[in-house]
């Protein structure tokens, strides 16, 4: 699922190199925090949300198939 | 390939002729120079004409269904599903199509994950290789045609209606393309107009009596 979210991030970022995923185990569920280049946020945020929505419907998606509860977080890195 | 030959006074003159002919730029095209050319003695005597052979390049945006393929193909892999994954491209568009067992986590409610994988590819694609925005749109199994079957038929029943009894009538929420297929199905039919109303998500189709 890590590799899934990292996949899309990069594909979608004009700095693949900074894309990192982190993974926080809550216990219901799992959360990726996807952090980006802070001028990747808007590629990867999208006019709206949009952008963030449909990646979290597709892992989302994913995770249905997984049996898990997943959550993609998305913030810029430091 | 395309590729011609074009005799000049100069390679520069050569050049810049064949590049008009082939509405070309610069970087569109491999040039090799098969005569250099002589200027000679006073540009009459013993002079020859350059030669060079320009050829066009493929374009990266003929790759781009290729990249479409390849791309959705590794992000169903790490999605955890197995799928068979086909395509084509006329001069617009890029369609691909999507087909499998059990494909109904793919569509989605309503189609929503489906519009937001189509979203994704698109904007990946279309980022990662060069030339003009082409439209990538994705079908699972016949979700799609069977989606756009039944927009039609509850577009003329809904048109029937308001003609029947001269009251508006207003559509569930649809997205942009849902909607443009009820204002197509429509525009035709007699006695009624519709227009959009709303913003997205709720934007929907209001049906009237025209």
């Amino acid at each position: 699922m890590k590799d899934l979210v990292e996949f899309i991030g990069k594909s979608l970022a004009e700095n693949p190199d900074e894309i990192r995923v982190e993974t926080t185990d809550k216990g219901y569920e799992t959360v990726y925090s996807l952090y980006v280049a802070p001028e990747d946020m808007g590629r990867l945020i999208g006019k709206g949300g949009r952008i963030a929505k449909a990646i979290r419907t597709v892992v989302k998606a994913s995770a249905i198939k997984s049996g898990v509860r997943v959550h993609v977080e998305i913030d810029e890195a430091n | 390939m395309k590729s011609i030959e074009v005799v000049a006074r100069s390679v520069d003159e050569a050049i810049a002729e064949a590049l008009q002919e082939l509405n070309a730029d610069r970087d569109d095209v491999q040039i090799e120079i098969l005569d250099e050319g002589n200027k000679g003695f006073l540009g009459i005597l013993g002079s020859k004409q350059a030669k060079v052979r320009v050829e066009l390049i493929e374009k990266p945006e003929a790759n781009k269904l290729e990249a479409a393929l390849e791309f959705t193909r590794e992000l169903l892999s790490k999605m955890g599903i197995s799928a068979e994954v086909q395509g084509e491209e006329d001069s617009e568009s890029i369609k691909l199509q999507i087909d499998g067992d059990d494909l109904g986590i793919l569509i989605g409610r309503r189609g929503q994950t489906l519009d937001s994988l189509q979203y994704i590819v698109s904007l990946a694609v279309n980022r990662q290789t060069e030339g003009e925005w082409n439209r990538i749109q994705i079908d699972v199994g016949d979700y799609r045609v069977r989606r756009e079957e039944s927009l039609r038929s509850l577009a003329s029943r809904a048109a029937s209606k308001v003609e029947k009894n001269g009251r508006r009538l207003a559509l569930d929420a649809m997205n942009a393309a849902e909607r443009r297929i009820i204002h197509q199905a429509l525009q035709d039919f007699p006695g009624v107009e519709t227009r959009s109303e709303g913003q997205d998500p709720y934007r929907r189709v209001v049906i009237l009596p025209s």
